[in-house]
């Protein structure tokens, strides 16, 4: 297992080294070839790990509770006697759930973008950052600490800047990288700054100490305040910071819809699939630590719910068909957050046997087959139509007949149906929502509501509505047999994912239970979707100006929804007037005509200087002499007058 | 009469038989044959060099000849194998030269000359009495008059000598003075009795003779204000003649300095020569910056440098300490491989092209990658940039001098520090230069001589080397004792 262990994570490794330094030497074929092989091999090896770590009984103790192994765990850094950083290889059910969702993907974008990149300027560049940010997810979820997590951290917001700027000839690609690299290293900082305050108190980053024994990490804060809130409320909401960041939590998900400038397999992967759910993992890594503080998960609960209402709102009203996928994906993850933070009943107990935690991780696995799914159908959309926008769209069903129903699956999981899977995850999600506070679970219903209704009015406009007169140039074709094999994967996942007995395999306290549908969530859900998708069908199956009318009817409502309730302008407005205006400004003053003046000053002086001696060097011999004896004289003339 | 004390000489004895041997080949060898004598020096030389480090190596404790007026000990063994390296590098960039049409006639007084000046320097070195001192100090200063003549042909170098002969002359006559009053003074010319007899009486007498005894070796190593002949002199003498002055008289001058001001005059450091030297550092480092800022020849932009690294040198002469010692010694090893292999591109250049002004360097790097490297790695060491060698001889002779402890050497060096951060900014104009200039490329591609880059080769070496082998400078601490 150590082996297998070592090999996942040095695969992928080894082929972003491999195609980055000899890519270029390489045909496109070989090197996308290459990097599926590579990908493959991981895949296999992944999935080895993650079932033997399932169902070999060797991996449960006595009492049916699955063990936490560590597969290796070797110092890296030794800092003192205590603060020791290592590199290492952690199993436990929710980075055995990760290893499985990143690997499929990973390996169903690699195969995709065969077709889809063929012929890209840079296409073994590409592969090579596919591979790194692989490695960097792996190292990531199978970190034994909070460091080496944070160094996976740091090198999968590395390698997603790479890939966002891919096509770094275009001005808007640039720019979107700049801003989620910004954005998510600014997050980073309370993240760093959190663990920090936490390895301060707790002298230790290993996370089976911290988790295995929460009650000593909270002797050991102390009672340790700060600015009215505990010490160890600072350090959980910093950390979760990060998560916000990563995972796209207003006020931090400025930078998801832009990123979708990326190549849309890339979309489908990071920022779909795998990177933004790197903040609910965070949190559900630290889970017992975050049972402790129930400011800490009130916080996560209200960001949370903020966020899934809004990005839903925002969703019903976008243009370019991966923007409303980016703000799906930013509502489904705040799913995710809330059913963590009501997984926390205030007084250190999960509520409800932890239901919302294994929820939330069941909805992070069914959400990352489907929305990947539905990136991965949009690329092939966009493929087809060379355009991002459904306006460009419209009655494609004909056209692409697996895409279109490859697309329905996605949709129809995401909204809630049964038996596809989102209806069972979002389900459970509700359920523990209602559990905790009839409001929340009303609040997320709603939400859910929402969700149906934005995803059909997207899948209504792009396959009917009104279909073009081919204007196009060309008739949109069916995706190429690399993009269409994907999508049939992943559809018959979405399809069948739902029945796993998610109980089984991952909870809170690895202590597998069997989960029970709560018919009357499950029935209101389900109405609440159908009516949704009801509504959707009225207004967007068929041309007819209801729309239009809609628009106009809520003129305010519609124009701030669709220009993101101004997120954006007031960032801008905030470092352009404020922080550039107000502090950089008088900084670079300072800096330029102070600092650089007082070196500039330095070295006028010293030209200067130079200038004026130069007559000493005149050529002439007797002048030489003169200087020499003048100069012995006057230093003797001068010690003499001083020691005497 | 007891003959084992010239085992103590047997550097010397060996460099005799070394210079012998060169005359009578360049003497009765036929005339075709002495194309082979460079070669022939070089090989002699190296093999004198490697005898002569053996004492040093079995850590033989200092020994003396000739009633004490000759000491030697192992660090003084060290410094002139050090001296023997520089000057077969010296002599392996020389080849071409020597082998050109107008030196094929003299190119055995060139050698000949060398050698003899190095034995004067090696008596500068061991003398421990100041008529031996004199001795070799006008040995090696006289026949480097001729060899600053040698391209008798050009104006320039026949000026240069002039000049050069001139004031060595003038100096010797002040440092001769400065002497006659010492010895009035203390009744004795060895070290040790002067140093004894002194000690107890301060004059003004005394702080003249000093200041002449200083002006005196002053002259040799180029401190301000005795080193107005260095330009000239550089400009105008044969490149291979100017790198020797640069670094091997340089070297040779500074540590019989210190061993003069160490043993004669330690007693009385702090009334007189202290504070003397400290003007004179300050001065030489500054004005052989600000000097060097302005020009363009290299050969004339490298002798200011050389006069401002002389006064970096001089900080371990004022540290007056073991660790002075030591990174003065590491310091003048360390400084000939990286001047040497400036002075190995400009040979290598003017051999080829003619070219020696630093306009003409102007995108060197595009037609002749490696000579720009190897003058970019001069540069950096000489400008003391981590990681190569230069770094940390300064960072050494820093050291020495703030072992020191008083508030007024920490002056100095920090005064050493800002003049690190000028210098740095010339060293800087040759590389940029060389490397960000607009593309007018004045100098064409060329193939430089075996020679040459073998010469090179060393050079780089010995500056990335030094830096990181870090036993070389443990060994010298280790052997150095005042």
């Amino acid at each position: 297992m150590t082996t297998l262990a070592i090999l996942i994570l040095a695969i992928p490794l080894f082929m972003f080294l491999l195609l980055g330094l000899l890519g270029m030497k390489m045909s496109h074929k070989l090197a996308g070839w290459l990097g599926c092989l590579g990908m493959g091999t991981t895949l296999v090896l992944a999935y080895t790990t993650a079932f033997t770590y399932y169902f070999d009984p060797e991996y449960t103790s006595e009492i049916g509770q699955r063990l936490q192994v560590l597969l290796f765990n070797e110092t890296w850094l030794q800092f003192t006697e205590k603060l020791v950083i290592n590199i290492g290889f952690l199993l436990d059910p929710i980075s055995a759930l990760m290893l499985v969702v990143i690997t499929t993907i990973s390996f169903l974008v690699h195969l995709y973008s065969l077709g889809y990149m063929e012929g890209e300027k840079g296409f073994q560049r590409y592969y090579a950052f596919l591979s790194l940010f692989s490695f960097s997810m792996l190292l990531l979820v199978v970190a034994t600490n909070i460091f080496q997590m944070y160094i996976g951290w740091e090198l999968v917001g590395a390698s997603s800047y790479l890939l966002i700027g891919f096509y770094y000839t275009k001005h808007s690609a640039v720019s979107a990288s700049k801003k989620a690299f910004i954005v998510t290293r600014f997050a980073d900082l309370g993240f760093l700054l959190g663990i920090l305050i936490l390895s301060f108190y707790t002298e230790t980053f290993d996370f089976i100490t911290l988790t295995s024994n929460p009650d000593a990490v909270l002797t050991r804060f102390g009672g340790a305040t700060f600015m009215g809130a505990s010490a160890l409320t600072w350090a959980l909401i910093l950390i979760f910071t990060g998560g916000m960041g990563k995972s796209a939590m207003m006020p931090l998900h400025i930078w998801l819809p832009d990123a979708m400038e990326g190549p849309t397999p890339v979309s489908a992967l990071i920022h779909a699939a795998t990177m933004v759910v790197a903040g609910v993992f965070l949190v559900a890594r630290m889970f017992p630590v975050y049972l402790l503080d129930f400011d800490a998960t009130l916080f996560i609960v209200c960001v949370g719910g903020i966020t899934a209402f809004y990005a839903a709102m925002v969703a019903c009203t976008q243009i370019d068909i991966k923007r409303v996928l980016a703000f799906s994906t930013i509502s489904q993850i705040a799913f995710m957050m809330v059913s963590l933070g009501v997984a926390s009943d205030g007084m250190g107990i999960p509520s409800h046997h932890g239901l919302g935690y294994m929820a939330s991780m069941f909805h992070m696995f069914t959400h990352a087959m489907f929305k990947a799914l539905l990136f991965l159908g949009a690329g092939a959309l966009i493929h087809a139509v060379h355009s991002n926008d459904y306006t460009a769209m419209h009655g494609l069903r004909k056209y692409m007949p697996i895409t279109h129903v490859t697309f329905l699956i996605g949709c129809l999981a995401i909204a809630g149906i049964p038996p596809f899977s989102g209806f069972f995850s979002k389900d459970e999600i509700l359920a523990a929502c209602y559990h905790w506070h009839p409001f929340i679970g009303l609040w997320m219903s709603m939400v859910a509501g929402l969700t149906a209704f934005y995803m059909f009015r997207l899948y209504y406009l792009i396959f009917w509505w009104k279909e073009h007169k081919v204007e196009h140039g060309h008739t949109p074709h069916e995706a190429p047999l690399p993009m269409r094999i994907p999508l049939i994967f992943l559809a018959a996942v979405s399809v069948v994912a739902g029945f796993i007995p998610f109980g089984h395999f991952v909870t809170w306290d690895r202590m597998p239970y069997d989960i029970h549908l709560d018919l009357a969530v499950a029935g209101s859900s389900i109405g609440i979707a159908l009516v949704a998708i009801f509504i959707a069908y009225k207004m967007y199956c068929h041309e007819n100006n209801a729309p239009a009318k809609m628009k106009a009817a809520l003129p305010a409502l519609w124009d701030w929804c669709h220009h993101r309730f101004y997120w954006d302008e007031l960032y801008m407005f905030i470092t352009h007037k404020i922080i550039f205006g107000l502090i950089c400004k008088p900084i670079a003053w300072f800096d330029r005509h102070i600092i650089d003046g007082t070196m500039d000053a330095f070295a006028i002086v010293t030209n200067k200087a130079s200038y004026a001696i130069r007559g000493l060097q005149s050529g002439q011999v007797q002048m030489y002499v003169w200087v020499y004896l003048i100069g012995a004289l006057l230093l003797a003339a001068v010690g003499i007058i001083c020691v005497f | 009469m007891d003959y084992s004390q010239f085992l103590a000489m047997k550097q010397e004895i060996g460099l005799l038989v070394v210079f012998l041997l060169v005359f009578l080949y360049d003497t009765f060898m036929p005339q075709r044959s002495g194309k082979a004598l460079p070669v022939f020096t070089t090989v002699l030389m190296l093999a004198a060099t490697v005898a002569g480090f053996f004492p040093c190596l079995l850590g033989t404790g200092s020994m003396s000849a000739f009633a004490g007026m000759y000491e030697t000990s192992p660090i003084v063994c060290a410094i002139k194998g050090v001296l023997n390296i520089g000057v077969v590098i010296v002599l392996i960039q020389s080849y071409v030269w020597a082998d050109s049409a107008p030196m094929q006639q003299r190119r055995g007084e060139y050698l000949e000359l060398t050698l003899l000046t190095l034995f004067g320097m090696y008596l500068m070195i061991s003398a421990r009495h100041f008529l031996l001192f004199v001795i070799g100090l006008e040995t090696a200063s006289l026949p480097l008059a001729t060899m600053v003549a040698l391209d008798k042909d050009h104006y320039e170098s026949r000026e240069a000598a002039v000049k050069y002969i001139l004031t060595a002359i003038f100096s010797s006559a002040v440092f001769m003075m400065g002497l006659s009053y010492v010895y009035g003074l203390s009744g004795s010319l060895y070290f040790n009795d002067i140093a004894v007899n002194i000690a107890s009486q301060m004059s003004p007498l005394l702080i003249i003779a000093m200041v002449f005894v200083m002006a005196g070796i002053g002259f040799k190593l180029s401190l301000v204000p005795f080193h107005l002949w260095t330009a000239d002199v550089y400009q105008g003498a044969p490149t291979s003649v100017t790198s020797y002055l640069s670094v091997i008289s340089k070297g040779s001058a500074a540590f019989a300095f210190l061993v003069i001001l160490a043993q004669a005059f330690g007693t009385i450091y702090a009334d007189t020569w202290e504070w003397m030297l400290y003007a004179l550092i300050v001065l030489t480092i500054t004005i052989g910056n600000l000097f060097a800022m302005r020009q363009r020849n290299m050969k004339r932009f490298l002798a200011f440098s050389s006069v401002s690294q002389a006064g970096y040198i001089m900080l371990g002469v004022i540290a007056f300490n073991v660790t002075g010692m030591a990174s003065l010694v590491y310091y003048i090893l360390v400084y000939i491989f990286s001047n040497l292999a400036a002075f190995g591109v400009i040979q290598a250049i003017e051999n080829a092209t003619g070219k020696l002004s630093m306009d003409d360097y102007k995108g060197l790097y595009k037609t002749n990658p490696r000579l720009s490297f190897a003058m970019m790695l001069a540069m950096f060491s000489l400008a003391g940039i981590p990681p190569f060698a230069g770094f940390f001889s300064k960072f050494f002779i820093f050291t020495g001098a703030i072992a020191q402890r008083s508030v007024a050497i920490y002056v100095l060096v920090l005064i050493a520090l800002i003049n690190t951060i000028i210098s740095l900014y010339y060293y800087l104009l040759v590389v940029k230069a060389m490397f960000i200039s607009p593309d007018e490329c004045v100098i064409p591609t060329f193939k430089s001589a075996c020679s040459e880059r073998l010469g090179l080769w060393i050079t780089v070496a010995g500056i990335i080397l030094l830096g990181i082998v870090s036993c070389v400078y443990n060994w010298l601490s280790g052997i150095a004792v005042m």
